[in-house]
């Protein structure tokens, strides 16, 4: 078995919510670049290009890429010969925690939860409780991965159960839509993450999950691979843009998870991301 | 096409000559609130209590900035989703609001607060906090300061850089 200290997973997260803040991902930089680019709106590429020098702005003068610094949403991948030695009364999910709120604490990162719903929404002011995924897996590290999730974005994001006879042509109108409506409030250029299969639950997980991919890489399997370049394109017919102001780039990546599901099912879900797609891994 | 500067506080003929899709930059003295202070002041009109700041021929920004780190009048300040403020605007608009920074879309009943009143709704880039707050020179709390981020601050701006997305004559920049 491999020993991992608490303290080593408080470090490693305060770190990953620091960088993930003021560094756009190379994936997500590059994607914007290359757009920049290629958009053929002036306004849309003058936007784009602003978008660029805002990564350059953060990086290098230490101010956030932007004021909505996220929830905190974070991946654990633990490999079953991995114990974690936590001090008495903690746990695993603590020290996740506990580097959260030193990284907000330490990063002056904008902490957006509020303790409850609905009655007081009360700010707990640590940005946490972190919304956090585990789950095991065969090996000796300790994988984690996180994303700084936006509100404005996450609030345009959307569920819907299909038949299992649906023909893909309706679930790609139906991403489509989703997209559309998401429209200026968003943020756009999205990465729109879509989770197919599983249950309620499990579909709108994956389409959590799909956004930590690397936006350059297609899904392994060829035929959700071209249904992710075929969303695309679609979505950049749609002429929403940067901003919303038109343009032909609406999404920078459409990234699709599957999971298998019931007969009787055929769950979707679309989880939109802004062009602030702010996300990074450690393996321990 | 010259970019117009908007300098608040904000006169009916200033806000006549914009029109949706101006691209303009805003100097001198906003106001941030977003979905919490927003609620309080229009609670406060209701109630005929006055408001923390002067709201006549005003810009209010929608935003909540991440805190100032040392030596910085603020951190990341770009815009949030204006539609949130949309149960709001009209209540402020008649209360003499004349123009409102944020992103996105707004519903029909503000577009019709901003024609009857004369009054516009400018949108920025949402996302580019880092490079927004490069144009913030200053910023004070001045109410409702136990709501952290969502407090009402006073800011001064510089080449502030914005688009008209709603004029006073009912036209939208979204397609």
């Amino acid at each position: 078995m491999r020993h991992i200290e608490w303290k080593n997973i408080v470090e490693v997260v305060k770190a990953l919510c620091i960088k993930a803040a003021y560094e756009l991902p190379p994936d997500v930089l590059t994607a914007l670049q290359k757009a920049a680019q290629s958009e053929s709106n002036p306004l849309a590429a003058k936007i784009l290009q602003q978008l660029v020098e805002n990564a350059r702005l953060a990086s290098e003068e230490r101010i956030p890429l932007c004021q909505d610094t996220g929830l905190a949403v974070v991946f654990v991948e633990q490999g079953g010969e991995v114990v974690i030695e936590c001090p008495a009364g903690k746990t695993a999910v603590d020290a996740i925690n506990a580097g959260v709120t030193a990284g907000y604490e330490k990063g002056f990162l904008r902490k957006s939860v509020v303790s409850e719903p609905m009655q007081h929404r009360k700010n707990t002011g640590s940005n946490c409780p972190a919304v956090i995924h585990w789950s095991i897996v065969p090996g000796d590290k300790l994988k984690i991965t996180f994303m700084a999730k936006g509100g404005g974005c996450e609030n345009k994001s959307a569920f819907r159960m299909f038949k299992p006879t649906a023909a893909a042509g309706e679930i790609v109108d139906w991403v489509v839509e989703v997209v559309k409506n998401a429209g200026a409030d968003a943020c756009p250029p999205f990465v729109v993450g879509v989770g197919i299969g599983g249950n309620f639950e499990v579909s709108c997980l994956l389409s959590k999950k799909a956004l930590i991919r690397s936006i350059d890489k297609p899904n392994a399997d060829t035929f959700y691979a071209g249904l992710e370049k075929d969303l695309l394109i679609r979505i950049n017919r749609l002429n929403v843009g940067p901003q919303g102001l038109g343009g032909d780039t609406t999404a920078l990546a459409v990234l699709i998870e599957t999971a298998p599901c019931h007969i009787a099912s055929l769950p979707v879900a679309v989880n939109i991301e802004c062009h602030s797609h702010r996300h990074g891994e450690i393996v321990i | 096409m010259a970019v117009k500067l908007i300098r608040p506080p904000l006169t009916d003929a200033f806000i006549r000559s914009l029109k949706s899709g101006d691209e303009v930059i805003i100097a001198g003295t906003i106001y941030t609130a977003r979905d919490v202070a927003h609620k309080r002041l229009c609670e406060a009109i209701e109630k005929g209590v006055s408001l923390p700041f002067d709201i006549k021929s005003a810009l209010i920004y929608f935003c909540g900035p991440t805190p100032a780190p040392p030596g910085r009048p603020i951190g990341s300040a770009g815009p949030t989703t204006s539609s949130r403020m949309d149960a709001f605007s009209p209540a402020l608009i008649a209360a003499g609001l004349k123009a409102m920074l944020g992103k996105g879309y707004r519903n029909q009943a503000v577009r019709d607060a901003l024609k009857q009143h004369c009054a516009i709704h400018l949108s920025t880039i949402g996302g580019a906090g880092a490079l927004l707050a490069k144009h913030i020179t200053s910023a004070e709390i001045i109410a409702y300061e136990e709501l952290g981020t969502e407090a009402i601050r006073r800011l001064e701006v510089v080449d502030f850089p914005a688009i008209v997305a709603y004029d006073c004559y009912g036209n939208s920049v979204y397609k």
